[in-house]
């Protein structure tokens, strides 16, 4: 029986024990799937919450000259809005699936770093919590969740609103990282005998190019933050022009990270689609290969585009014609993937359960937030667009349209191999409709305001504009589109009571992790598999004629698998101490960041020390 | 930095252990991180509007008329690079009388490499003392800034593999650094040198190019 | 009777969304929208409507085919559980060339306009164009003539016909130059200037909006455009030209409450080697009116001239809140927020913070009585 490489730092023989509950058991968990599950719950909170204060944005907006929100209040909610959908929602709901699904879907028992994983998710929480502590000083970040110099330099953002959000993106920039090398050495070196590049699963390689572009991007950003962290607390002059600094250094190094960032955002949710399409068409994805290549190329390309958030700064014409036709040649991989999963549908036995709902309703959104990008590409037509609805509308249309509803297909889909629950089928279709419709009642006519003169970011327009009729007609919108996932989670509580009987495969699926009890045992697979070819199991299937016999919960003795461990989450809290220290630094001196360094290091030499248990 | 309960023979996908592959991918990533250092300085080299100037290697009057000494010393930092890139091969000694079961060798080589390590760090802060008695600042103009982030970082990096190295060492001293383990102390050289590299590259641009 | 037969069934029940569709339809043209980008006025903008409405097309033909496309497969592909295997198709290398080379073709069409309209609008304009700087400030919008020796604020006039070329910079953050109807916008820099230009086509007046998030009253950073003939610019340039540093002692006429437009101060036109502009001096000026003195006394007693100036004409530099010398004419206050009535006028006197919490200018603590005074001696300032 083949064994797959393990972070072996205390591996203990299970002999049948059942698996740890309480609160102890998550604190120290450093079994993927937990991790998963915490990501997930975690990322989706911060999704309602930054839900609420996209509505709380929308009834302002809802009438002209509203006072329902100050302009402070408003620019700080639509600020956290974008950071926290951004950074606390779409990217760990993504890292839910990383988590629960790489080591299943590649044949492995865990990651290739369990604890530093554990760790991931742990300075994940912390630096989401860091950054929303801010509402409580009444100083949430209020600067753009892109953050422009030089409003953001000391002088004119004197409060903490600033310091919150660069020092919490650096808090979550360490978890990204972390989890990126985490999965990035995974999906490299752990897989199933027989496991070839080409036989993985497409969710595995759009992940693990998501992860390289994790490993290039973030440092930027990094470098970005903490220049702009020395300006304000260190006085230098980065991008303070009056020390010599250029505001547009910071929209450069910003947007070399934000471009290939929106591809972070997407890249997983096509790898979703890519696995409900083929299983609910009965067939298999249309151009494998074509697909792998498209999201390679899109991922490199998209370190070459990033000037295009940039048309209105007046570059010159040789920038604006570069990064011009690269924007457009982007379009062309992405195009290959859409007629790809058209190509997959086509000629399908299509079963209509909820996921392929959302993976249908996934195509149509994106095919518009793509149009509309493609039309932002052409600097002369973006100098209209750039910085009114029209943008606003595009990104949501990929973002929501597209990350959203993906990653919402992938919940329903892999829901019963996660919980061992099926998510009731009626509740999800009235979810599906009232999501679908809420959005385009909400996103659509941003386009038409936004052409037609609306800007981004106001927190009120005037009478006599023309805007309030649409501007109801979203608010509205974004009511509907709230309401949907009230039935999500009346769908979750609802299923939750029931029993956890849901079967192995439910959906008949092709890849391995439904050959395994749902929920899966903690040691994944009894017998790690042997891969013969792509769509694995659809082959095992059709060599034995008929669906496979669910599979038994055994008792995994003598599987090894990695001991618990509370210092992952002792070092995140070292990290957290550090920030929080340098917060505070003017008030309690160097005694904060002397104590989140020393718990950082307690935490970080105990991890490396634990005994071999 | 994880001990080895028992030296298992794990097969992986690549071949290569999981840490080896993680430190290489780790490095990778710090690539980027020290680039943009680097595109930064570069920006910003020539940028000054007070303070000592952008040429910190030879004396420079400013068209105002105001006169710059230089402050950088060459030999010294010049010292410490050499030293610095003699660590590499010092660890790398090191890391083959680990592989060997050579307890003596590796503790001379070790040490030896820690001491080039400490050297250059001591080097840093001096120099970083000096420019500061100089009038050169973090504050004093981006030139400065841009010197001290970049250089600054690169210390903190060559401070933290100081750190682990010693810690290593320590584990060679109390005879745990078995060839078994030796993949401890590959996976810290390769980090040593790719911080070494680093430095391979900030020297000239820094230093030498004016 | 009509509506109960079943074939009209259907009709029934979109009936009620019959409005909503109405409304849409209204809300989608853009002669409901004063600010918008469709329906442009000047060459500029034409270059980018021409690019845009171009890509629109394309992008709408391609909405229609492939969204179509998906319709048609999600209805005619529905298999039901106990269906058999659909042919199990992997792949189609020459489709896929196919659909790989058409987007790119269609792109490299969108590329050809688009590459010439970014060259078309970065040219440099002629040597004959109006120069107009403009600056932004937190958060209202200065604007200097440099070769007329004017400066103004807030509402900018221009020459139909004639090209201006706007040059432009920030005394604070990054803001963002954008007169819809005229052209598309440019970001403003505080340590370089970007440049745009346009030649207007059609006289009147249209608003704009900074477009680049710059603090708390972002969203009231509008400004107004005010095209006029040449000879109604030429008329405003030389009658600004006169606001110079001494305040003309003309004939009175008080000014009524409410009106936005109050007789023009063209009797004001008696400086020394101004010239008498007898157009403009269909009523009296107001200088003798008692408000008017009173509020002038109060315009230096309230410290208003440490901030704004009442000079166009070689006008100080640097000042901290808008030019006022013809505040008196503007269509707005408050950087295009608010009409400029003699209510508001008062209102904003007394409370600025009221209206646009966290600009600049603070409370003075102005009585409603002495804000009458301020607003006759500004609403004199034409």
């Amino acid at each position: 029986m083949a064994t797959t490489a393990l972070d072996q730092h205390g591996a203990h023989a299970t002999a049948g024990h059942a698996e740890p509950t309480g609160l102890w058991s998550w604190l120290t968990t450093v079994d993927h799937k937990r991790i998963g599950i915490l990501y997930g719950a975690t990322a989706f909170f911060f999704f309602l919450l930054g839900g609420i204060e996209a509505i709380l944005l929308r009834i302002q907006l809802g009438s002209p000259n509203n006072t329902f929100l100050s302009p402070e209040t408003y620019n700080q909610l639509f600020t956290m809005h974008g950071t926290t959908m951004i950074f606390l929602a779409i990217m760990p709901l993504s890292a839910m699936f990383f988590n629960f699904l790489i080591p299943l879907m590649i044949g492995a028992r865990d990651v290739a770093f369990p604890r530093l994983n554990a760790f991931s998710y742990w300075v994940f929480l912390l630096g989401g919590l860091f950054l929303n502590s801010s509402f409580l000083f009444g100083a949430a970040p209020d600067q753009g969740w892109y953050g422009y110099a030089n409003l953001t330099s000391r002088q004119y953002s004197p409060g903490m609103n600033v310091d919150f959000w660069t020092l919490g993106l650096q808090i979550l920039g360490v978890a990204s990282l972390a989890a990126a090398v985490n999965f990035f050495v995974t999906i490299l070196n752990m897989r199933a005998p027989g496991m070839k590049l080409m036989r993985m699963p497409m969710f595995v390689w759009m992940s693990f190019i998501t992860q390289v572009l994790l490993l290039l991007a973030f440092p930027v950003i990094t470098v970005a933050l903490i220049l702009l962290m020395f300006d304000r607390f260190f006085g230098t002059h980065f991008f303070v022009p009056s020390g010599g600094g250029d505001p547009l250094l910071w929209q450069h190094l910003f947007w070399i990270f934000g471009h290939p960032e929106v591809y972070i955002l997407i890249l997983p949710a096509f790898g979703i689609i890519s696995e409900v399409l083929p299983v609910f068409s009965r067939k298999p994805l249309f151009g494998y290969a074509a697909m792998v290549f498209s999201g390679a190329f899109i991922a490199f390309l998209g370190f070459g585009v990033w000037s295009h958030h940039m048309f209105t700064t007046g570059m010159g014409p040789i920038a604006d014609t570069f990064f011009s036709l690269t924007t457009m040649l982007i379009a062309v991989p992405t195009g290959v993937k859409v007629f790809n999963w058209m190509g997959t549908i086509w000629g399908g036995s299509i079963q209509y359960r909820v996921p392929m709902y959302f993976a249908l309703g996934f195509i149509a959104m994106f095919i518009i937030g793509g149009l509309s990008g493609v039309m932002h590409a052409s600097p002369p037509a973006d100098l209209q667009q750039n910085d009114t609805y029209f943008i606003v509308a595009h990104f949501h249309y990929v973002l929501f349209g597209g990350s959203i509803f993906g990653l919402t297909a992938g919940a329903y889909y892999w829901w019963p191999k996660m919980f061992g629950r099926m998510l009731d089928e009626t509740l999800g279709k009235v979810h599906f409709w009232l999501m679908l419709i809420g959005f385009n009642l909400t996103f659509f006519p941003m386009h038409i305001l936004g052409l037609n003169g609306m800007p981004r970011r106001v927190y009120t327009y005037p009478e006599g504009l023309g805007f309030e009729a649409l501007n109801q007609v979203e608010t509205v919108g974004s009511l509907i589109l709230g309401f949907s996932f009230v039935v999500f989670l009346y769908n979750i509580f609802k299923t939750a009571r029931g029993p956890r009987n849901a079967p192995a495969d439910p959906w008949d699926g092709a890849t391995l992790e439904w050959a395994i009890p749902s929920p899966p045992q903690e040691w994944n697979f009894a017998e790690i598999p042997t891969v013969h070819g792509r769509d694995a199991l659809w082959e095992a299937k059709r060599e034995r004629g008929g669906p496979l016999p669910e599979p038994p919960r055994v008792s995994g003795a003598g599987i090894h698998l990695p001991n618990p461990s509370i210092w992952p989450l002792v070092a995140a809290v070292g990290l957290g101490g550090l920030m929080v220290g340098l917060m505070t630094a003017h008030i309690v001196g160097p005694w904060g960041i002397v104590a989140g360094v020393s718990i950082l290091f307690f935490g970080v030499y105990n991890w490396a020390f634990e005994p071999a248990g | 930095m994880s001990d080895h309960a028992h030296a298992v023979h794990l097969e992986t996908s690549t071949g290569l252990d999981n840490r080896k592959l993680a430190i290489w991918t780790f490095i990778g990533s710090e690539c980027l991180f020290f680039a943009t250092l680097i595109s930064n300085y570069l920006v910003h080299k020539q940028t000054w509007l007070s303070g000592p100037g952008p040429f910190p290697h030879e004396a420079w009057t400013s068209p105002s008329g105001q006169a710059f000494e230089p402050i950088i010393e060459i030999p010294l930092v010049t010292m410490g690079t050499a030293l610095l890139l003699f660590s590499s091969l010092f660890v790398v000694l090191a890391l083959a009388n680990a592989q060997r079961g050579n307890r003596n060798g590796l503790l001379v080589w070790l040490a030896a490499t820690l001491f080039c390590g400490f050297f250059f760090v001591g080097m840093q802060v001096y120099e970083f003392t000096h420019f500061v008695h100089r009038g050169l600042t973090l504050k004093t103009n981006l030139f400065g800034a841009s010197f001290f982030t970049l250089t600054g970082f690169h210390g903190t990096h060559v401070t933290l593999g100081v750190v682990w190295l010693l810690t290593l060492w320590i584990e060679a001293w109390r005879g745990k650094l078995t060839p078994a383990k030796s993949l401890n102390l590959e996976i810290a050289a390769l980090y040593w040198h790719f911080v070494d590299v680093v430095w391979i590259v900030i020297f000239p641009v820094v230093y030498l190019i004016k | 009777m009509l509506l109960r037969t079943a074939a009209l069934r259907p009709l029934r029940r979109w009936a009620p969304v019959l409005p909503l569709l109405v409304l849409l339809v209204g809300a989608c043209s853009p002669e409901h929208y004063a600010q918008t980008a469709l329906r442009p006025l000047s060459d500029f903008a034409r270059i980018g409507d021409d690019v845009q409405t171009k890509t629109l097309y394309w992008a709408f033909g391609v909405f229609v085919l492939v969204e179509g496309a998906l319709l048609y497969a999600i209805f005619r592909f529905r298999g039901k559980p106990g269906d058999p295997e659909p042919q199990q198709v992997h792949g189609n290398t020459t489709i896929e060339i196919v659909w790989t080379l058409i987007p790119a073709l269609i792109l490299a069409a969108i590329a050809v306009p688009t590459v010439r309209g970014i060259f078309e609008t970065n040219a440099r304009p002629g040597a004959d164009a109006l120069k107009v700087e403009v600056i932004g400030h937190q958060w209202w919008w200065e604007f200097r003539y440099p070769d007329l020796n004017i400066t103004t604020a807030n509402e900018v006039h221009i020459p139909v016909g004639q090209t201006v070329s706007f040059h432009m910079g920030t005394v604070d953050v990054v803001h963002s130059f954008w007169p819809p109807r005229f052209a598309g916008k440019r970001d403003v820099f505080p340590n370089r200037e970007t440049r745009l230009w346009f030649k207007a086509e059609a006289a009147g007046e249209y608003p704009g909006q900074c477009a680049e998030f710059c603090g708390i009253q972002h969203g009231r950073m509008a400004f107004r455009v005010r095209a006029q003939t040449t000879e109604d610019f030429q008329a405003w340039v030389a009658h600004m030209q006169t606001l110079g540093p001494k305040p003309p002692p003309a004939a009175v006429a008080p000014a009524t409450g409410d009106s936005v437009k109050v007789a023009s101060v063209g009797a004001s036109l008696q400086q020394a080697g101004g010239p008498a502009d007898s157009a403009k001096a269909a009523a009296p000026a107001a200088a003798q009116d008692p408000q008017y003195a009173a509020g002038e006394k109060l315009f230096q007693a309230k410290g208003c001239l440490g901030c704004h100036s009442l000079t166009a004409y070689n006008a100080p530099k640097g000042m901290l809140g808008p030019n006022l010398a013809n505040v008196g004419a503007r269509s707005y206050i408050g950087a295009g927020s608010f009409k400029n009535t003699d209510e508001t006028l008062g209102q904003w006197i007394q409370n600025p913070q009221a209206m646009k919490v966290g600009v600049l200018m603070p409370n003075l603590g102005v009585s409603a009585e002495d804000a009458k005074s301020l607003v006759a001696y500004l609403r004199a300032h034409q």
